[in-house]
């Protein structure tokens, strides 16, 4: 989509949520090797164009469902980072209360309904989300992030289904960054295009270069245009690659480091959203610089949040099990 | 005699997988990341490099579909798959095949077929891996009639008991802790195969006897070691296998103690440990002098800020503490 058709404001708007989403990551890396955020961290870096691209069409009131690699969705959907930071410190002010971490990453405020351990766990929800709109008569869309692993479970084929017969508005953003873990999307997948599957269930579907923020904007629009309109689901194939390991930690032993380094240097969304913005005079480097520099502050702000929150405490453990209580015994404890 | 020498947990699941591979044809292993990168645990090291694509096979991530083509290669007879569910908590998007399918094909075709399958996975807690990636659900298979449930505690025992399991011919769920696969133990470097069905006495004891199983069973120990110091001697039976479940030596060391604590990491209600606790109700009610003592999780799900998982956990102070609440 050429750039000139995007509102300036959401142009910014996209820039300053892929720079915060890069600059969380890249900080939480440091974090995990320093030790002060435990477990299993994925991290999205390589792959922010497909939520600010997607996002930049979503209000509060629509819904998204997350995977394991979530930190970049909760933030593009509006997620406050200093509670997630203080979640994946495992803090009592944390948007989880510390129980979830960076897998559990959810902020049902602003519409995000979790981050996901369970591949493929999250996309029934987004159906169930669509539905729920649909049988209120409301306007919004529900949207499900999932890998291109994710797209092999039965509950993809299972939601694709149920939405088409629906009409449900709902679209499926398949995020395939090439791997599954360690495992090649060729070596796990037959069609060339995830976006193919759309055929089986009389859907559209489309594939797009997720390094191009304009380009997913443009099929998002359409996409979630099409949802809002009541004329059903759409598939979403976003061909984009993670910079760093499957999550930290991560040997990678399975790919060479001359292709990671090809994408960094050739393929960075960051990078290449940055030349456009810049030969097309709408804004200066200058203008472009400051975002990053807001953006370590709100960082560096959120850290030390999380650094100075306190831990939870043993009386929190049996807490959030229910919400109703009831006559007897809930929660045993021998 | 001469040492024998030392090996961590997964390298003894990698030899018996390596034994099993190499002695029958028809032993192949199929799951998410175990054969480039040698399973995300490295239990499966360097066997895709040895027996190659075709019998070391990297799978999508369709676990109900991979996992029931184990179990119908298991049923032909042509092939004993050992299939890698690479957390226990993913057992949610496959459990049909396993309860409905594996655990009922024998009984229900009137004893004509035999699933020779093993279903490696791994559970337990301690790495703030949070509430789906931490469970220990052994307690699930135990309940579904047709299954047999092995959960080692030493890399001798895995070693033995893996080779075991690939060997029968009905279907086994193989539970590894991860918090033992870097533990290292004495294990023969050739093949041997540890009976299903036989428990293992890891301490012995007079004063009271602790029924624990995998990690527990090594807080178990833990607990005993410092018990000792103040004069109180501890039985540690480790059943090894679930099912089947060896009872009498169970109820022999009740017998001979008087004194029950059961430790376990499962979830509190319908577990392993009310299930022992079951056991020494109904056939040693007589021989105990004091209440059965069980040492659980809390029913809730497992937290992900280490500051609550530590309080989740069974911990050996707390198996100490319950000890001596019944002496
Ligand atoms: C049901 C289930 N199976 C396996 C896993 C282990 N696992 C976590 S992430 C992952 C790969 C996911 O690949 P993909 O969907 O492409 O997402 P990506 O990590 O590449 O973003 C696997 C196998 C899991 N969490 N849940
Ligand atoms: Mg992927």
């Amino acid at each position: 989509m050429p750039v000139e058709e995007i509102p300036k404001e959401t142009l910014l708007w996209m820039y300053e949520t892929m720079v915060r989403i890069r600059l969380h990551e890249e900080r939480v890396a440091e974090l995990f090797a320093q030790g002060k955020v435990p477990g299993f961290v994925h991290l999205y870096s390589g792959e922010e164009a497909i939520a600010a691209g997607v996002m930049a069409h979503l209000r509060k009131d629509d819904f998204i469902t997350s995977t394991h690699r979530g930190h970049g969705h909760y933030i593009a959907k509006g997620g406050d980072i200093k509670a997630s930071m203080a979640e994946l410190f495992g803090k009592k002010t944390g948007s989880c209360k510390g129980k979830g971490g960076s897998m559990h990453i959810a902020d049902l405020d602003v519409g995000e309904l979790g981050a996901n351990g369970i591949v493929g766990g999250g996309i029934p929800h987004a159906v169930g989300a669509a539905l729920g709109i649909k049988l209120n008569g409301l306007e919004s869309v529900a949207v499900a992030f999932f890998g291109d692993g994710a797209a092999n479970q039965g509950t993809f084929h299972e939601s694709l289904n149920l939405a088409s017969i629906w009409k449900l508005p709902v679209v499926f953003v398949c995020e395939n960054n090439q791997y599954q873990i360690s495992l090649p999307a060729k070596e796990h997948t037959n069609v060339k295009d995830i976006a193919e599957r759309a055929k089986a269930y009389g859907i559209p579907g489309v594939a797009v270069d997720g390094q191009d923020v304009l380009a997913v904007y443009e099929v998002a629009k359409e996409a979630i245009e099409r949802a809002r309109r009541g004329e059903g689901p759409t598939l979403i194939e976003v061909k984009t690659y993670r910079f760093r390991g499957h999550f930290e930690g991560d040997p990678q032993v399975y790919r060479s480091k001359e292709e990671i380094k090809w994408w960094k240097e050739n393929k960075d969304p960051i990078k290449i959203f940055e030349k456009i913005l810049l030969e097309k005079g709408i804004f200066t480097k200058e203008e472009l610089e400051k975002v990053w520099e807001k953006a370590r502050k709100e960082i560096e702000g959120a850290v030390k949040f999380a650094e100075e929150s306190p831990w939870p405490t043993k009386e929190d453990l049996t807490e959030d099990v229910f919400s109703t209580p009831t006559k007897g015994v809930l929660v045993w404890q021998w | 005699m001469a040492m024998v020498r030392e090996i961590t947990f997964a390298q003894a699941i990698n030899e018996a997988l390596d034994y099993e591979m190499s002695k029958d044809e028809k032993v192949i292993i199929m799951g998410e990341d175990v054969g480039r990168y040698g399973g995300i645990f490295g239990a499966t090291a360097g066997l895709y490099e040895k027996y190659g694509p075709e019998r070391v096979r990297d799978t999508p991530i369709s676990e109900a579909g991979f996992i029931g083509a184990a179990i119908g290669a298991a049923a032909t007879g042509l092939l004993r798959p050992v299939v890698e569910l690479m957390f226990i908590d993913f057992l949610g998007v496959t459990f049909d095949q396993i309860f409905n399918q594996a655990a009922k094909m024998r009984y229900m075709f009137g004893g004509k077929a035999k699933i020779p399958m093993v279903l490696r996975t791994t559970c337990g807690a301690g790495f703030a891996a949070a509430a789906q990636h931490s469970q220990s659900l052994h307690a699930l298979f135990i309940h579904v009639p047709g299954l047999k449930v092995i959960m080692p505690s030493t890399p001798y025992d895995a070693k033995g008991l893996l080779i075991a399991s690939i060997e029968d011919d009905d279907p086994v769920v193989f539970i590894e802790h991860k918090g033992l696969y870097g533990i290292k133990g004495p294990v023969p470097e050739e093949p041997y195969s540890i009976p299903l069905g036989e428990a293992d006495i890891k301490k012995e004891g007079k004063d009271v006897t602790i029924v624990a199983t995998a990690a527990m069973v090594h807080k178990a120990l833990e607990a005993a070691k410092k018990l000792k110091e103040e004069g109180i001697s501890v039985e540690v039976v480790d059943p090894r296998t679930l099912v089947p479940l060896d009872v009498d030596t169970i109820v022999n060391s009740i017998k001979k103690t008087g004194r029950l604590v059961v430790v376990d990491e499962g979830y509190p209600r319908c577990s392993f440990a009310t299930d022992i606790a079951a056991i020494a109700a109904s056939k040693a009610f007589e021989y105990l002098k004091a209440p059965v003592k069980l040492v659980t999780p809390p029913a809730t799900p497992i937290p992900f800020s280490p500051a609550l998982e530590k309080e989740w956990i069974p911990s050996a102070e707390k198996i100490e503490k319950a000890v001596k609440e019944i002496l």
